[in-house]
């Protein structure tokens, strides 16, 4: 990036004058995600005047991005050529950037099969708080040079720095997609998810809530009508399939508003990140993703009882909405948080950026 | 790459013996004397990995079989300040198992159990299991692990997370990074710790992405949790010639665009499929400039459909001849040749230096005939492989390494490949590292700031720098020297191309 583009520029001397008065920065795109981590503090440092897309050229099967770019934006541009980001990121409202879906990443319903956020970035370009302007990995897919600092900021709540630019790896739109629902219960559906993924179907994308599994198959037209076949089920017509799936990756299905009653009761919303095959159960709701690998749970429980029961599974689980004072993030190991000490301390040792938003003292 | 500052063993040195005497009675308090290996016979054949024109003598080889040994080496170096260096097989192509004179070599290869678990489809290896060995285990359930580095029947998963390494099957299958989950390993002080889960993700930061890949340098990784998949039921491969580089270039961006994603595709030029046929006699087109091998994979209805469509966008695109394989056996023929590149270019040469820098798809043309040009420039030959899909290529310069200036020679060759990469937007290395090999070209691809981000990164793991020291991050000393012999990056030709 150049470093003489005027919103670039203005960037840098925000950051180095907040790096003197050592006073935080809340990095702002979009604004549709601050509901996310810990609450934001600090002066708004905007970045969406960083916008527009710098390159595109789906021969390469890469996009390059600068920060404010709007996700709409980004996802229209890809849409034209028959491409898209596979991995679905959430738009929780209009106005999502490019920035923001890598500083919080999230990844849709077809995470399981496709891989996440982190695994589409090949390169980023960040502002750290020393006001360097750093660029890691690339526009290829293939690189090894260095570590992979453009993934270590893949979810990292802008505590590293401000990313200013950064390469995704994008793919071809599926040729042919259908979904087809089963009226099963829970321990049914996760059984067979189980055991289908074992096979080579072209399952893209699946989700259970209350008695009804949803599955979205994917791929080549002959693989769908041939995985359409064998699994039966119900197929559910296009446009609701499309709408159905879009309310679970923007989180505006029914599901997921926790209103003033329910927030009264004591109801949180919940994230579990699990082995696929676990069985586990709390008081509540649930909506069941990826497999059986996230799991979104409306419950009263208290946190101490969600994150044991998540910590006994091999997982973890995430506060997304309540009013429970705890910790959003799962606790780190004292080894993983000396290590995110150490990293926050060799990027912003002035401790500007976001600090709080992803854990107290980073 | 420079193959002429190789490194030879330490001059005797009476200090070095004494320090050697009080390391080796210091790590006797945890390990048999069996597992301790300080005589030079006996460390010998640790003296370089697969970039064997670099050598260093260890002080002390230590091969521990649990992880309560692990600890404990690590907690004693840590305290005495040696530099620790794990090796898996060895197979490396940069140097990144190359002893330090000054420290230990620690081997993970008795670390050799895993278990497969078809019903998650993972499996916990632990390091020092071999890449092939895995989906040997996991062929039972129908399933594999789908990284294939060529080097698979002995690399290790260790060495795997290490370097992440790809294959010829990851421009759809993905890199190590993509195909774990978890790994469990010991910081430099000793202490265990995990990166990933066996879920999806983790809290906090994505140390998982930036232990993969960090040779070494960040922890030591005893036990990895990696992905399994389905096998596909059916794999067939389309090989198919072209008149000239510029139209098989034109070829796999054309594949690419039209919204195919190849199980495998490779280029191989004329002067390398001259090479690799008379070594397997694959029935290669001789006359071809450039050779593509296209792959499908999947159930018999997708394999079907996209062989259709590929045959399709690759007439169009000028094929002189395609074929498509009939059977298994045909397919792992026209396979035969092309995954013994490397050594059929041994057979031409007495020596080579195989390269592995990545470069943007559209480019690939461009850049063979930038090697064609050096060819002539530097008077020596190079034969190239592509793994064309993710635009890495792997262009074999042939030498002799025992005349001086030919190794003179091959080395600015080698360096202008990787410089001319690094202007065409691409990097240094694809798979293969940067060890200690490509220290000098870190300084070509890095600014000063991101180097000492870098270091920032290894110290916040280890603050002491003794896990892997010298490695991957060149010292501003070296990029300085290394910058009066060549152009530095922003005043290099071409200041218009994006770098990012």
């Amino acid at each position: 990036m150049d470093a003489q583009d005027p919103a670039l520029g203005h960037l840098i001397d925000q950051v180095k004058s907040a790096r003197l008065s050592r006073a935080p920065l809340d990095i702002c795109g979009g604004g549709t995600k601050r509901f996310y981590g810990e609450a934001p503090v600090g002066t708004p440092l905007d970045v969406r005047p960083l916008s527009g897309i710098t390159s595109y050229e789906p021969t390469e099967l890469v996009v390059t991005a600068r920060a404010g770019t709007s996700l709409k934006d980004l996802e229209d541009a890809l849409a034209e050529q028959g491409q898209c980001l596979p991995f679905e990121p959430p738009r929780f409202a209009p106005g999502g950037t490019v920035g923001g879906m890598v500083a919080a990443g999230l990844s849709g319903p077809a995470r399981a099969s496709v891989g996440s956020v982190r695994d589409h970035v090949l390169g980023v370009t960040l502002l750290n708080g020393r006001g360097e302007i750093l660029t890691f990995g690339g526009q290829v897919t293939k690189n090894v040079a260095g570590y992979d600092v453009s993934r270590l900021v893949v979810g990292s709540l802008g505590i590293l720095g401000v990313i200013c630019e950064t390469s995704l790896k994008v793919l071809p739109a599926s040729v042919a997609t259908e979904t087809l629902i089963f009226e099963w219960d829970e321990a049914r559906s996760l059984e067979n998810l189980c055991r289908w993924s074992t096979q080579p179907l072209p399952i893209n994308a699946s989700a259970w809530h209350a008695g009804r599994l949803r599955v979205r198959l994917a791929g080549a037209r002959a693989a769908v009508a041939a995985a359409c076949e064998r699994l039966g089920g119900e197929r559910l017509e296009p446009a609701a399939a499309k709408t159905w799936w879009l309310s679970v990756r923007d989180q505006s299905a029914e599901f997921f508003a926790l209103g003033e009653d329910a927030l009264a009761r004591g109801e949180s919303l919940w994230r579990l990140s699990l082995p696929a095959a676990t069985a586990l159960t709390l008081p509540g709701q649930q909506l069941i993703e990826w497999g059986g690998a996230q799991r979104w749970w409306r419950t009263t429980s208290k946190a101490e009882v969600v994150r044991e029961a998540a910590a006994r599974s091999g997982g973890h689980a995430t506060l997304i909405r309540g009013r429970d004072r705890v910790e959003v993030f799962a606790p780190l190991s004292t080894v993983l948080m000396r290590v995110h000490q150490g990293l926050k301390q060799a990027f912003d040792p002035a401790h500007i950026f976001n600090p709080g938003r992803l854990y107290l003292g980073l | 790459m420079s193959m002429n500052t190789a490194l030879s063993s330490a001059a005797p040195d009476p200090g070095r013996a004494q320090r050697q005497t009080e390391v080796v009675a210091a790590l006797g308090e945890a390990l048999p004397r069996a597992a301790i290996l300080f005589r030079h016979e006996d460390t010998a054949p640790f003296e370089c990995d697969a970039l064997t024109a670099y050598r260093t003598s260890p002080m002390v080889v230590v091969l521990p079989d649990s992880e309560a040994q692990v600890a404990a080496i690590l907690k004693i170096c840590h305290n005495m300040g040696v530099p620790v260096v794990a090796r898996g097989a060895g197979t490396g192509l940069s140097g990144g198992a190359t002893p330090h004179a000054a420290g230990i070599i620690l081997s993970l290869a008795k670390f050799n159990k895993m278990t497969i678990d078809p019903l998650s489809c993972t499996a916990i290896v632990q390091c020092g299991v071999r890449n092939l060995a895995i989906s040997e285990a996991s062929a039972p359930y129908g399933l594999y692990y789908a990284p294939d580095p060529s080097s698979q029947i002995a690399c290790t998963i260790g060495g795997n997370v290490a370097e992440n390494s790809g294959g010829v099957h990851c421009l759809k299958y993905g890199l190590t990074l993509h195909n774990v989950l978890r790994v469990r390993g010991f910081m430099v002080d000793g202490e265990p710790v995990e990166f990933g889960s066996r879920a999806l993700d983790a809290p906090g930061l994505d140390l998982l992405s930036v232990v993969i890949g960090s040779e070494g340098m960040l922890a030591v990784t005893t036990e990895v949790t990696v992905k399994l998949i389905p096998k596909p039921i059916l794999a067939r491969c389309i090989m198919a010639s072209f008149r000239d580089i510029e139209s098989a270039g034109a070829a796999v961006a054309s594949v690419i665009a039209h919204g195919i994603i190849p199980a495998g595709l490779e280029m191989m030029d004329k002067a390398m499929t001259a090479a690799v046929d008379a070594f397997v006699h694959a029935d290669y087109d001789l006359e071809a400039a450039a050779i593509l091998l296209c792959e499908s994979d999947g159930t018999p209805e997708e394999v079907e459909e996209e062989i259709a469509r590929m045959e399709a966008v690759l007439k169009a695109a000028g094929a002189s001849r395609i074929e498509v394989s009939r059977d298994e056996a045909q397919r792992l023929k026209f396979w035969s040749g092309r995954k013994n590149a490397f050594p059929a270019s041994g057979g031409i040469s007495p020596d080579y230096m195989c390269m592995d820098s990545t470069i943007p798809r559209k480019r690939l043309a461009e850049m063979l005939r930038a090697i064609q040009q050096m060819e002539a420039k530097y008077n020596l030959r190079c034969v190239n492989v592509f793994h064309a899909g993710d635009g890495n290529l792997h262009p074999l310069i042939l030498f002799d390494a025992e005349d001086p200036d030919e190794l003179r020679r091959c080395e600015k060759f080698g360096a202008d490949i990787l410089e001319t990469s690094v202007r065409l937007g691409g990097t240094v290395t694809g798979e293969h590292g940067v060890g200690v090999e490509k220290l000098n070209s870190m300084c070509v691809q890095f600014s000063e700031a991101e180097r000492a981000q870098f270091l920032g990164v290894k110290r916040a793991f280890d603050p002491l720098e003794l896990l892997n020291p010298g490695k991957v991050i060149p010292t501003l000393h070296r990029c300085a020297e290394y910058g009066k012999m060549h152009v530095r990056r922003g005043m290099l030709p071409f200041p218009e191309l994006p770098r990012f």
